[in-house]
């Protein structure tokens, strides 16, 4: 088993973190933009509309971009998975590349007319869905496995290979997660019936993530062996354990802790931790795979001087980023409220 | 009905597409963000209201423009995966860096500082509002830097090795990849570029406004006047700096990309002593010949090697396969020289209308200005074809094929995906122009509206506002 033997914190595995962590910030971050655009479908007041959108309309922007540098990070350290990976799930890709248009445009478009705003409304809600769910399938493409012709370093699959049972397990688990994620941010930016609603909603989208946490978690390591020893023999068995009551543990406490109505952050870092959970699972199923099980992150990595070329600058930039992004969100804290600007 | 064509062929169209009318944004949005800065600015300095009620104008308008970039922006960043792997595994490991940098020190930044820009000014001060602003158009500036230090690499690859294993570029020395031969020329050239489509789009607004008023006998609000006089100075100086630059990089292409002039100027001939510089024709790459020219003697070998009787090579020393498609190459250039001249002359124009003090009252220059207002958008993009259609028949200039980068997919595949591009493209990128173009139709005044929304947060005011459409949060 690979993992056993030894792992050299190397420039490549530095920078396998470095795009695990910049796709975790996206998740997390874009993830309450999508799962609040969704949520769109489920809240028809236009005044709730409104603060809902006003909630992320100064951050949007800045939260997609980490999914710009999840690509184009991947593109610049592991050019082959980048080569290999995006071909195999074009369908889905190209979906999601149109429905984050709809969805980014609709925040600016729908203030810019009063006749077509319900269009642009449902432009936001269809296009957060299908970002997600795409997100989803492409996750789930990507740990079903693809077919590649090593030799000739090209995807060699059909370009309907990505659409199983699985992957929509994980689309629609995106989906819920996303809502959950929505709901708690919501509770945290806003006051009286909109926030009680957003609570039930978060109550409703927290059982129905961890179902289906539950479902692919149970279903993946049955789709590659590799999945499967890791989990299943030797130590395996404590971690899944240990990643198992975690999760029941931030489970019952977010339940816990949406009854309380003085509780307004820690719905939301509970849900937080759900996500970072999973994501540790992933990690653990597929490292050192860049493309499971095909492809090792060494096998896929550029060169050194690329990578370290690229280190000096993330080194520096990365926190410059995190500290610039906090201060954005800093000066936009605190609630949005519904009577503000309606007067 | 997408087996007629090949793969690649659509992959090339789609790329064509998508990234056409993705530069129409930011060559629209660099310019902007840099007004915006300036507008800002004077009103700090001077506290005159117009330059507020001016940055509040075209605040709205930098927004709507700067979302759709960013959207179709994010297309860009996965297509040369999905569409372009076999290119994304071999130049990887070369442009990869660079345009992570771009991510990084552009993207964030214009990002992260966008929603104060936008949002925040009661919220930080002014002073903070102000470096707000200024860090946004920064970031125009540096992502306009990597990407095009990455493009330029593709045209003049320098600093790299190949590695005979696996066919990819290895980087060899990151400062010859970042300031290859052709970057210099080519960022001065096309964020001038952008400049100047700014600045005649500005023009334009404010001289449509100008022209309304003096139909109706009135005087033109000081904020439409203001800008007018503004954006005529950018094009009466710039003008001329920018057909300057477009000389000295037509020289280095001559050096580097000689292929790719002969194309510019219709050259399947080679002259001995001395080329002709055609003004009109009708290339024909099956006849190898520019058909009905009209040529000035000798001019082209002035203009390239300032020497009437220099020799200049034709077409007839390339080979049929690495020579770029003429037609588009001949005429998308002409195009862009074309309207650089239209520039200048309206440029001088504005500077004699001053010097009479008819500036504001010169119908006619008015007129042209309206007409000249798209104009950089359209220069914008015959001068990208004319570069990047004359890269033809090379990803890699020299080095890799177009036909030999594209990725493994079907067919079907890239056709459904180019339909469903150009028919959100339209529709969505068409609904925004509409919204831009509504907003332009209102004139800037003193009671520019804007929000009150101090306290809580960035909420706009639809019942407020004495237009249909609610107005936006400066």
């Amino acid at each position: 088993m690979p993992l056993a033997e030894g792992i050299s914190f190397d420039l490549t595995v530095i920078w396998a973190f470095l795009i695990a962590f910049s796709v975790l910030v996206y998740v997390v971050l874009d993830g309450f933009d999508l799962g609040l655009g969704m949520l769109f479908a489920l809240e028809r007041k236009r005044e709730d509309r409104d603060v809902m959108m006003n909630s992320v309309a100064p951050v949007w922007d800045g939260n997609e971009t980490w999914l710009v540098l999840g690509g184009g990070g991947l593109f610049a350290a592991f050019p082959l998975a980048y080569a290999l990976i995006l071909p195999a799930v074009y369908v889905p890709v190209i979906a999601m590349l149109l429905a984050l248009i709809f969805r980014g445009v609709a925040f600016e478009f729908r203030w810019r007319t009063e006749r077509w705003k319900p269009l642009w409304d449902v432009a936001f809600i269809g296009g957060s869905a299908l970002a997600a769910l795409s997100q989803g399938i492409i996750l789930g493409a990507l740990l079903q496995g693809i077919e590649i012709d090593k030799a000739a370093r090209a995807y060699s699959g059909g370009w309907w290979d990505w659409l199983t049972p699985f992957t929509f397990a994980v689309g629609l688990g995106v989906m819920a997660g996303y809502m959950l994620l929505g709901a708690c941010w919501l509770v945290l930016k806003t006051t009286g019936e909109l926030q009680n609603r957003m609570r039930r909603w978060a109550m409703l989208f927290a059982p129905l993530t961890v179902a289906f946490i539950a479902v692919v978690s149970l279903w993946t390591p049955f789709l590659q062996e590799g999945y499967y020893s890791r989990w299943f023999t030797g130590w395996g068995w404590g971690l899944a354990g240990v990643v198992g009551v975690l999760t029941a543990a931030a489970f019952f406490g977010l339940l816990t802790r949406l009854r309380m109505a003085s509780a307004e952050l820690s719905p939301f870092l509970l849900a937080l931790a759900l996500f970072i959970l999973c994501f540790g699972g992933l990690g653990v199923s597929m490292f050192p795979y860049i493309v499971p099980t095909e492809v090792t992150i060494w096998e896929a990595a550029a060169p050194e001087k690329s990578q370290l070329f690229m280190l000096v600058g993330a080194g520096i930039l990365i926190p410059i980023i995190l500290a610039y992004t906090a201060f954005a969100y800093w000066v936009f804290r605190g609630k949005i409220d519904a009577d503000t600007g309606y007067h | 009905m997408f087996e007629t064509f090949d793969a690649t062929f659509l992959a090339r169209l789609q790329f064509a597409f998508t990234v056409s009318f993705h530069f129409l944004f930011p060559a629209f949005t660099i310019g902007l963000a840099s007004y915006l800065a300036v507008l800002n600015a004077l009103w700090l300095a001077t506290k005159q209201e117009r330059f507020l009620n001016l940055f509040r104008y075209w605040v709205k308008i930098f927004a709507l423009a700067f979302a759709m970039g960013v959207v179709s922006g994010i297309v860009m960043s996965y297509q040369f995966g999905t569409n372009w792997s076999v290119f994304s595994d071999k130049a990887g490991p070369v442009i990869g860096a660079p345009m992570a940098y771009e991510v990084l020190s552009a993207f964030f930044l214009e990002a992260g500082f966008l929603g104060i820009m936008l949002f925040g000014r009661d919220r930080v001060g002014p002073g903070l509002h102000m470096a707000a602003t200024a860090m946004v158009a920064v970031g125009t500036f540096i992502s306009a830097f990597w990407i095009l230090s990455v493009n330029s690499w593709m045209h003049t690859p320098a600093g790299f090795s190949i590695d005979p294993e696996t066919g990819q570029f290895l980087p060899e020395d990151f400062w010859q990849i970042i300031f290859n031969p052709s970057f210099p020329y080519r960022l001065m050239h096309t964020v001038t570029a952008a400049y100047l489509t700014t600045a005649f789009i500005v023009g334009g607004v404010a001289a449509w406004h100008l022209l309304r008023h003096r139909r109706r006998g009135e005087l033109a609000s000081a904020e439409s006047r203001t800008m007018f006089s503004m954006a005529m100075w950018m094009a009466a100086i710039v003008a001329p700096i920018q057909i300057f630059l477009g000389d000295a990089h037509g020289l280095n292409t001559l050096e580097h990309q000689p292929v790719k002039v002969m194309a510019m100027e219709g050259h399947y001939e080679s002259h001995p002593d001395g080329a002709p510089l055609y003004l009109f024709g009708w290339p024909n790459d099956e006849t190898q010949t520019l058909d009905y020219a009209v040529g000035i003697p000798k001019l082209s070998s002035l203009i390239l090697k300032h020497d009437l009787n220099a020799p200049l090579d034709g077409l007839d020393t390339v080979p049929d396969e690495d020579q770029p498609p003429v037609f588009i190459v001949f005429w998308a250039f002409r195009i862009m020289v074309m309207i650089g001249f239209a520039m200048l002359g309206l440029g001088l124009w504005s500077l004699a209308a001053r010097a009479k003090g008819r500036l504001y009252d010169w119908p006619m220059l008015h007129r042209a200005a309206v007409l000249m207002g798209p104009s950089g958008l359209v220069a914008v993009l015959a001068g990208w074809v004319t570069t990047e259609v004359g890269r033809q028949p090379f990803t890699v200039y020299g080095l890799l094929r177009t036909a030999d980068s594209a990725a493994p997919l079907d067919a079907p595949a890239v056709g459904a995906s180019l339909m469903a591009f150009i028919v959100v493209y339209f529709a969505v990128f068409g609904a925004g122009t509409w919204y831009i173009l509504r907003l332009m139709g209102h004139e800037p005044s003193p009671a520019e509206p804007r929000l009150k929304d101090v306290t809580t947060g960035p909420t706009r005011a639809a019942g407020r506002s004495p237009v249909p459409d609610a107005p936006k949060e400066d």
